[in-house]
């Protein structure tokens, strides 16, 4: 990183340019506009000065094409400012199909993030460089947000609910990882490191022998009770949770729902507000039992539940 | 209203200042002038204050590591830093105090339409206040003047309540003060006084007063939410209990951002009448300013999502409220280019006031060009919740809206007290003033694209160069606003005797003494022109 007083932080994934670039737009169009007020300003002031208390400036009403004019030409520069930024904002949060997944959780005043091949860290996160990562996130207290000044984004990590963005690191080095939504007492406290690493590095790092994401997802689902109701065969007293991940389910309401990383969560933290079709509400809450990284384990296995037919994992 | 009989017989020395020295004939006065200097005072004193905090900020942050204070006190100073300029000094600075003593002079009025329900709202400003005060004391508050939820209302341990129910007390004076102003211009105009003559100011009021009637229960309802979460467990905004947070940004911002506006417009009708008398010109493009203070007001209630950008809102809302936040910067650039041409051909005065507006035509255009970039949906990914933001809102509030107060506290200072202040003295300050707030606030842009959050009580080694710079520019800005306070003192046992119009102005304020009456006008006032006639003769359009 630079040393020195560098006037643009560091630059490391795909989006940082792209919006240095607009950035960079709308500096010159600030400059201009600002230099053109201050310059009128100035020259206005110089050469009208007042010369003696008697002067007497004519009455001049205003112009309908000069206000036309300055009303239309900015307003036109800034909208091709909107539909750039739209566009940009929309990939952010239009992840690739192909990304890898890291979860993040935020808690006061920490960041913990798991891999799904297991590695879990605390306030440092390794991504391999070159490869698209999604981010899945969310809070178990107060509202947080993620922010890497070299990816040029950020999000808020709200309690209750996951959020997403993605980016594809593009430059290795060791950057920034900062809390940016205000938590609480050790707010500024609430950093970390972001470690950009070569895909091989990275493979190598990520393979350190703990177990993966899915597998503790199986070991809780069984240690909270879950496999004996939810039967691979769909015998037992809840439906079958294989290939459940982004099929439509029918609830009893007749409604459908798309069963999503936030359906799954909620059908364990308050099973009654969406019940399953042809199902009992017998489902116990597991609220307040298991926590937030709990969860996102539980969900990778689920969504792992979808790949092999017969959910033969075990 | 009291005054329906015959004015009384005054000898010029009688005016709204001598009428009555004990205690009991300020604290019971119903003369909105009075009122108004009620508010001068208590305001400054709220200023005093959160100066006071924002010094201690500014020097904790001299160095990268919290070493001053602990992380916990730094999160207080910021936080009562914020509540106090927002709500106790900013959203009343210009109306409550030149707003106050001008409009129902400018309409012609001997009073306001309700001059009880105005003390009243004065008392509801000083019990809001004593909240806030008590909470300070109590401890102080430390969850951002935003309260957002669930740090608010679950996870705070500082006295968050009372805090807000200082801002909430507080809100109702703002509410009761755009009532009795929009009541005032409807049914209180001098004879002759249309629509198209008045004023701008009281145009820019009278907008305001819209915003504070129509968005500021919003905000009163929020926080008793809040409250009533915090208090009682009622889940509305807080997961664990059945709320959802986001909800509670949405509510404060509908309130919040219109309260922006109440934060800049009455500054913009200052400015609006002091260009146009230190330059002796009349207002260019009248309609347009006046109704880009509507177009302000009414468009301002529909952009407050792009506070939300980054906080899970859905990406089409983002877009839509980027959108019509690019559409309501379009009437604020109207009134800059206005103004600015308003000097072309006049007769240009170096006079406090106008150094102050020219510091404002400047300083708002910065904060404006940087508010686009934050509206830029992609921009606001990486300048959110940066010191960016923090520059842009200072450059918008404090380079705009306390430079005009600044600017109409001089040019009305006369009109106020009868007493002339040292010019000298006010031009020097004047630009102190506005060094030391680009010296304090323009390293903070870079500072927030460099990606330094804010609300942080340590922060990385190199961001400290911009830092240190920040906080020696500030110590220039307390000296710059330090000064007026003593002049401004000193102008009121030594200063000369201010004649009725000591600067050649126009407006019906000006045509009664200085100080005024207690009935503002010895005799109706007859309204025969349209406001600005600085010119004697009518000369051909520009284009
Ligand atoms: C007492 C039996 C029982 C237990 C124990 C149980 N569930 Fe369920 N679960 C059900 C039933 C019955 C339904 C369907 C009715 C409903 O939607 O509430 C269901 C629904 C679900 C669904 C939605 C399924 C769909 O097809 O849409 C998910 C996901 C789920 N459970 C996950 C879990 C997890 C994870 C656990 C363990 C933490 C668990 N369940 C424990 C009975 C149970
Ligand atoms: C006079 C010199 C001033 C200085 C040096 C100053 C400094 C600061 C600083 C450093 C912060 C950021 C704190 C942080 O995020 O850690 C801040 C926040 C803020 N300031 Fe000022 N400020 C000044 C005047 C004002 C004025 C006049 C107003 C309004 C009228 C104002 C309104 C605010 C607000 C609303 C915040 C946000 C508080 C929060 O984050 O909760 N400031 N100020
Ligand atoms: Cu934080
Ligand atoms: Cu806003």
């Amino acid at each position: 990183m630079n040393k020195a007083m560098p006037l643009l932080p560091d630059s490391a994934s795909q989006f940082a340019p792209e919006i240095d670039r607009l950035m960079g737009a709308e500096i010159i169009f600030s400059v201009f506009f600002t230099t053109l007020i201050f310059l009128s300003i100035g020259v206005l002031a110089l050469k009208y000065r007042r010369k003696s208390e008697e002067d007497a400036p004519p009455h001049i009403h205003g112009s309908l094409i000069l206000e036309l004019a300055w009303t239309l030409i900015p307003f036109a520069i800034t909208l091709v400012f909107f539909v750039w930024g739209v566009h940009l904002y929309f990939r952010v949060y239009t992840p690739d199909p192909s990304a890898m997944e890291i979860f993040v959780t935020g808690k006061q005043w920490m960041w913990k993030i798991q891999h799904p091949e297991g590695p879990r860290e605390i306030n440092e996160l390794h991504v391999p460089v070159g490869r698209p990562v999604k981010f899945t996130m969310i809070s178990e207290d107060v509202i947080h947000s993620f922010f890497v000044p070299a990816f040029r984004v950020k999000n808020d990590v709200l309690p209750g609910r996951y959020t997403n963005f993605w980016v594809t690191p593009t430059q290795v080095g060791k950057y920034h990882l900062f809390c940016a939504e205000y938590c609480g007492t050790q707010h500024s406290g609430m950093i970390g490191t972001t470690y950009v690493m070569e895909q091989s590095d990275y493979e190598k790092w990520v393979s350190g022998g703990e177990e993966s994401m899915t597998l503790r997802g199986e070991q809780l689902f069984s240690q909270y009770g879950c496999a004996t109701c939810h039967l691979p065969d769909g015998k037992g007293r809840g439906p079958s949770l294989v290939g459940l991940f982004n099929s439509m389910v029918k609830l009893q309401t007749g409604a459908v729902v798309k069963a999503d990383e936030a359906y799954i969560r909620e059908s364990i933290l308050n099973p009654r507000a969406k019940v399953v079709e042809k199902f009992q509400p017998v489902m116990p809450t597991f609220q307040g039992l298991i926590s937030e990284e709990g969860l996102l384990q539980i969900i990778a296995y689920v969504k792992s539940l979808e790949k092999e037919e017969g959910g033969a994992q075990q | 209203m009291s005054a329906l009989t015959e004015p009384r017989h005054y000898t010029s020395e009688l005016n709204y200042l001598n009428n009555g020295w004990t205690l009991k004939s300020w604290l019971l006065t119903k003369d909105h002038k009075r009122i108004a200097m009620l508010y001068l005072i208590s305001i400054t004193v709220f200023f005093a204050l959160g100066g006071l905090f924002a010094a201690a900020v500014r020097l904790e942050l001299l160095t990268p590591p919290g070493d001053l204070m602990d992380a916990e006190t730094y999160n207080k100073m910021f936080t009562m830093h914020g509540v106090i300029m927002i709500f106790f000094f900013l959203i009343p600075s210009v109306p409550a105090t030149l707003g106050n003593f001008l409009v129902p002079m400018m309409v012609g009025a001997k009073d306001l339409a309700f001059p009880r329900v105005n003390l009243l709202s004065w008392y509801l400003y000083v019990l809001g206040g004593i909240f806030a005060i008590y909470a300070a004391v109590q401890g102080g508050v430390d969850t951002g003047w935003t309260f957002y939820t669930p740090y608010s209302s679950t996870y705070s341990n500082t006295a968050v309540i009372v805090t807000a129910m200082g801002a909430f007390v507080a809100g109702f004076s703002s509410i009761l003060t755009g009532l009795n102003f929009i009541v005032t211009v409807h049914k209180m105009r001098a004879p002759g006084l249309t629509w198209g003559r008045l004023p701008l100011f009281v145009w820019a009021h009278y907008a305001t007063s819209l915003i504070q009637l129509l968005g500021t229960p919003v905000v009163a309802i929020t926080l008793v939410l809040m409250m009533l979460e915090r208090g009682l467990r009622i889940g509305f905004f807080d997961p664990a209990l059945g709320g959802d947070p986001v909800l509670f940004q949405h509510l404060f911002w509908f309130y919040s951002h219109p309260a922006v506006y109440i934060m800049i417009l009455p500054g913009m009708g200052v400015i609006s009448e002091i260009v146009t008398c230190f330059s002796r010109k009349h207002v260019f493009g009248y309609p347009f300013i006046a109704g880009s203070s509507l177009a302000i007001a009414i468009l301002g209630f529909f952009v407050w999502g792009h506070h939300m950008f980054v906080a899970g809102q859905s990406t089409y809302a983002s877009m839509v409220f980027s959108l019509i936040t690019f559409f309501v910067a379009a009437p604020s650039a109207v009134k800059v280019f206005n103004w600015t041409a308003t000097m072309y051909k006049g007769s240009v005065s170096y006079a406090t006031p106008m150094l102050y507006a020219m510091g404002f035509i400047g300083l708002f255009t910065i904060g404006g060009v940087t508010g686009v970039m934050l509206a830029t949906t992609a921009l606001d990914l990486h300048l959110h919740d940066t010191y960016f933001v923090v520059a842009h809102f200072h450059y918008v509030m404090v380079g705009g809206m306390v430079m005009a107060f600044m600017g109409g506290l001089h040019f009305w200072w006369p009109k106020m007290t009868g007493r002339m202040y040292h010019e000298i003295w006010a031009r020097i300050s004047a630009g102190l003033v506005f060094i030391g707030f680009n010296l304090t606030f323009f390293p903070q842009f870079i500072l927030g694209y460099m990606g330094m959050p804010r609300r942080y009580h340590a922060y990385p080694e190199e961001f400290v160069v911009l830092n240190v710079m920040s906080t020696a520019g500030s110590s220039v800005l307390g000296v710059g606003y330090l000064l007026p306070a003593i002049y401004f003192i000193y102008s009121l046992y030594r200063g000369e005797q201010a004649p009725p119009n000591p600067f050649r102005a126009k407006g019906l304020e000006w045509e009664t003494p200085s100080p005024p009456p207690t009935e503002n006008f010895l005799t109706t006032p007859v309204v025969t022109e349209d406001a600005y006639a600085y010119a004697e003769k009518e000369v051909k359009a520009l284009v």
